[in-house]
């Protein structure tokens, strides 16, 4: 026993120190991302890697304007039908291609037709792809969609190299290659994924770090113990709770800002047989439901105070907020009022699933506490997040704890969910005149147009709450302190430019 | 002896079926849709059938079963529904981590395990037995994750002598990769070494008790030389067999360990391949374990048969 101790303490001590390499930038993330195509991906931790590896049409600002990036400009036609684009010249994919209109072209036909592609929803509105000219595209729509922009903000704008798709076809992402900041050198299942400087890059001088290293480091604690050992320079998704010591940590430094997404209870009002009880038949119940929270207690209790309370589809902070309804109020009596007025004076049990995370399983108990106090019996049933997804989809629950992840077009968090026959609207809720209002808002590039029309559907979907909404998550940061220039941004990516790392 | 060898491969064969379909129908039998889980958050029923059609999953069960023991067969384990990558591919990469991490905490757990059963069961009855058993028990009643996180605590943020987390293959850089893997080697190996701590003891218990001990010691032969050529030698026949046995707990202990750690081994593969529904993978890993541990099972009957004569005959 004691022979092996020495071993160990000999091997820490004559191994210790290593050296961190010069301009080398280690990220932690919470996840494995998965497949790294722009077409294929699904997960949001796949985004942050292609934020320094793929260059999208337009970018967006921290407070969501859409901004040039590899389209230097863009007009609509007068009717909304056709969206103009000057590209930028002298831009060039990590393999030498050039960047034209042509490669353009060649990229919205692969996310448009490219069986796997994951894409096709959020480009379906575009009919037709014209190559004006080297550095020009004309996009033609069947219906205006104001949603295009924000859609080219994200996976569906990034340009990726058309010789390398064309030659690597669904297996384009073992090897990607795109025109962002910097290129793809490796990638280890789990471990890690190497990126490098890209020299030719059109915005080069706003890039000083070397190589980006990605490291999936799924617990939280563990995560935060290799930024304060050094093995990483920052790490997305602190953990709430531990935000108290990383503030008190002067070698620490933490950024944060509100995400486009929500967490909240969708109620099944009309997906299959699970939809038949007194909660989602009868609106008063979900109100009653709803006023029992105290939604500025969760975020203290669960959250440390960190995340932002909400009742929307968008935060408080969003341009898209109708302050007409603010986070409510807890009322426990005008929720008794209401149970009562629904034929429950004793009292009702309802069922609400939910992940079973720590996270997730005490912000239920919270609510299964409050409600308690105003007649609701909540039985908490908690479900690994596959199972519960298909059974939320195949309409099998009758109220489901989850969020969305939140897009930067305000339709990206309501349409799909709340029009008849949404493609994830698992409540099943259907309603002609919100469904009118929010096409009308898809359809529509007046900014005002669109407010009013959100407005008007959110007085009936605030009545109707076949989803409750309960909060917004807040992306935060930990950064030691050699990383400088970092800006927060709502959509939750790191972007490294400008971002620099002291030895 | 090679007709042994070959008797037990042979009946291991049916075996490896019954685990094939164990793993497959057992696998199904999870709630959750893979398909659902791999389409994202849009979930565009477009993409989810053209995914069930290339993944087999409209076809019978049995069908679906024997295509890929088909393609098994031919050395084809399918490819990883979340990231199209081969299975066998994943799982050639994943191996060699596992085995350093298994293998380093086996070194850690023989290191300590067999000399505190020695000592404790010399000193039967002594404050060290006493001590040693309190060691061992505390080694299998703490937990894999807790201990692991107190260690990255201690060692890697307070001290910063290890490295907290993460893997470098041993080919690249043979000393940060031990460097990486000690830690988690020796939290893996500590639950191990009690099991083999008491193992040891009791062998040596029964080993000390016989007549030979005491005619070894009647020669006046020094208590050293007792104690470790004659009674160890003959007490490590059944610590052998336990170890090669104990190399399945090893596995089932990598899985959290490296979990914790973030080594990108077969542990994490599996268990992010369930949370992923992703089939083909846990089918791949669970498959390869199994065969893996049969094999590990014929070496703990062979290398019984090497070091004891007298079972040879049987």
């Amino acid at each position: 026993m004691k022979q092996s101790k020495t071993v160990t303490l000999a091997l820490a001590f004559g191994l210790a120190a290593t050296a961190l390499q010069a301009q080398d930038l280690r990220i932690g993330l919470q996840e494995d991302p998965d497949v790294l195509d722009p077409d294929q991906s699904r997960t949001f931790v796949g985004r942050i890697v292609y934020a320094s590896l793929c260059d999208k049409l337009v970018d967006i600002t921290p407070g969501l304007e859409i901004i040039p990036q590899l389209a230097t400009g863009w007009e609509w036609s007068e009717d909304g039908l056709t969206l103009t684009m000057t590209l930028r010249e002298g831009a060039t994919f990590h393999d030498g291609t050039p960047f034209n209109a042509a490669a353009v072209a060649a990229n919205i036909d692969r996310s448009q037709n490219l069986p796997e592609s994951r894409r096709k929803s959020e480009l379906s509105s575009i009919t037709g792809v014209e190559v004006v000219d080297e550095y020009t595209i004309a996009l033609s729509l069947g219906a205006p969609d104001a949603t295009l922009l924000a859609q080219l903000a994200d996976r569906a704008g990034m340009m990726l190299s058309p010789t390398a798709f064309e030659a690597a076809g669904t297996d384009f992402g073992l090897n990607p290659v795109c025109s962002g900041p910097f290129s793809f050198v490796d990638r280890v299942q789990q471990d890690r994924i190497v990126l490098e400087r890209f020299d030719d890059y059109w915005n080069a001088d706003a890039i000083s770090i070397e190589t980006v290293t990605f490291l999936p480091i799924p617990d939280t604690t563990v995560r935060l113990a290799n930024l304060r050992a050094g093995d990483l320079d920052m790490l997305e998704r602190l953990a709430a709770t531990d935000l108290p010591s990383v503030n008190a940590d002067d070698s620490l430094s933490v950024e944060q800002a509100v995400s486009l997404g929500y967490q909240g209870m969708t109620i099944n009002v009309a997906n299959g047989a699970g939809a038949d009880t007194p909660l989602g038949q009868d609106a008063r119940i979900r109100q009653a439901l709803s006023l029992s929270i105290d939604r500025n207690v969760i975020n203290q209790v669960v959250f440390e105070g960190a995340f932002a309370p909400g009742n929307q589809p968008f935060p408080p902070t969003s341009p898209w907020y109708n302050d007409a309804f603010p986070v409510p109020e807890r009322d426990v009596a005008a929720a008794q009022a209401l149970l009562a007025e629904a034929g429950f004076a004793d009292g009702i049990d309802i069922t609400i699933q939910v992940a079973n995370n720590p996270v997730q399983l005490q912000l239920m108990q919270v609510i299964q506490a409050m409600a308690s106090e105003a007649g609701i019996r909540i039985e908490i049933e908690a479900k690994e997040f596959a199972t519960l997804l298909a059974d939320q989809s195949a309409g099998d629950y009758t109220a489901s704890q989850i969020g969305w992840s939140g897009r930067v077009d305000p339709d990206g968090n309501i349409h799909q969910f709340m029009t008849t026959g949404g493609g994830i609207n698992d409540s099943g809720y259907s309603n002609t005149e919100v469904d009118d209002l929010l096409n009308a808002a898809r359809t529509s590039t007046v900014l005002e147009t669109r407010l009013a029309s959100y407005n008007a559907a959110r007085e009936i979907l605030n009545a109707d709450l076949p989803i409750i909404y309960l909060y917004h998550p807040v992306w935060i940061w930990a950064l030691s302190d050699g990383v400088d220039g970092f800006v927060a941004y709502p959509d939750g990516m790191i972007r490294l430019e400008g971002v620099t790392v002291a030895e | 002896m090679l007709a042994f060898i070959g008797r037990r491969l042979l009946v291991a064969i049916p075996t490896i079926i019954l685990i094939s379909i164990f793993v497959f129908t057992l696998q199904k039998l999870l709630p959750g849709d893979p398909v659902l889980a791999m389409a994202g958050e849009e979930r565009d029923p477009e993409l989810i059938e053209l995914l069930r059609e290339r993944y087999r999953l409209n076809d019978p069960l049995p069908m679906q079963y024997l295509y890929w023991v088909g393609n098994a067969l031919r050395g084809d384990l399918g490819i990883s529904l979340r990231t199209n990558q081969p299975v066998l591919e994943l799982i050639g990469e994943k191996l060699p981590v596992t085995i350093q991490l298994a293998v380093m905490a086996l070194v850690i757990a023989i290191f300590i395990g067999v000399p505190a059963g020695v000592l404790s069961a010399y000193k039967k009855g002594t404050w060290i037995d006493w001590l040693a058993n309190v060691v061992a028990l505390s080694g299998l009643s703490v937990p894999n994750f807790w201990l692991g996180i107190m260690m990255i605590l201690l060692v890697s943020v307070k001290l910063g002598w290890l490295p907290a987390s993460g893997y470098q293959p041993f080919s690249e850089d043979p000393l940060q990769s031990l460097r990486t893997m000690l830690m988690p080697a020796f939290v893996l190996g500590t639950a191990i070494a009690a099991t083999l701590m008491r193992h040891t003891r009791s062998a040596m218990l029964s080993v000390l008790k016989s007549d030979y001990i005491r005619t070894a010691r009647a020669k006046g032969l020094a208590e050293r030389v007792v104690l470790v050529k004659h009674a160890l030698r003959n007490a490590l026949i059944p610590i052998v067999t336990v170890t090669t046995l104990l190399f399945g707990e090893l596995l089932a202990g990598a899985v959290l360990t490296e979990q914790i750690f973030t080594i990108p081994g077969f542990g994490k593969l599996v268990v992010d391949a369930v949370f992923n529904r992703d089939y083909a993978v846990v089918q791949g890993i669970v498959l390869c374990t199994g065969v893996a541990f049969i094999f590990m099972n014929l070496l703990a009957d062979v290398a019984y048969r090497v070091l004891n004569p007298r079972m040879r005959d049987e």
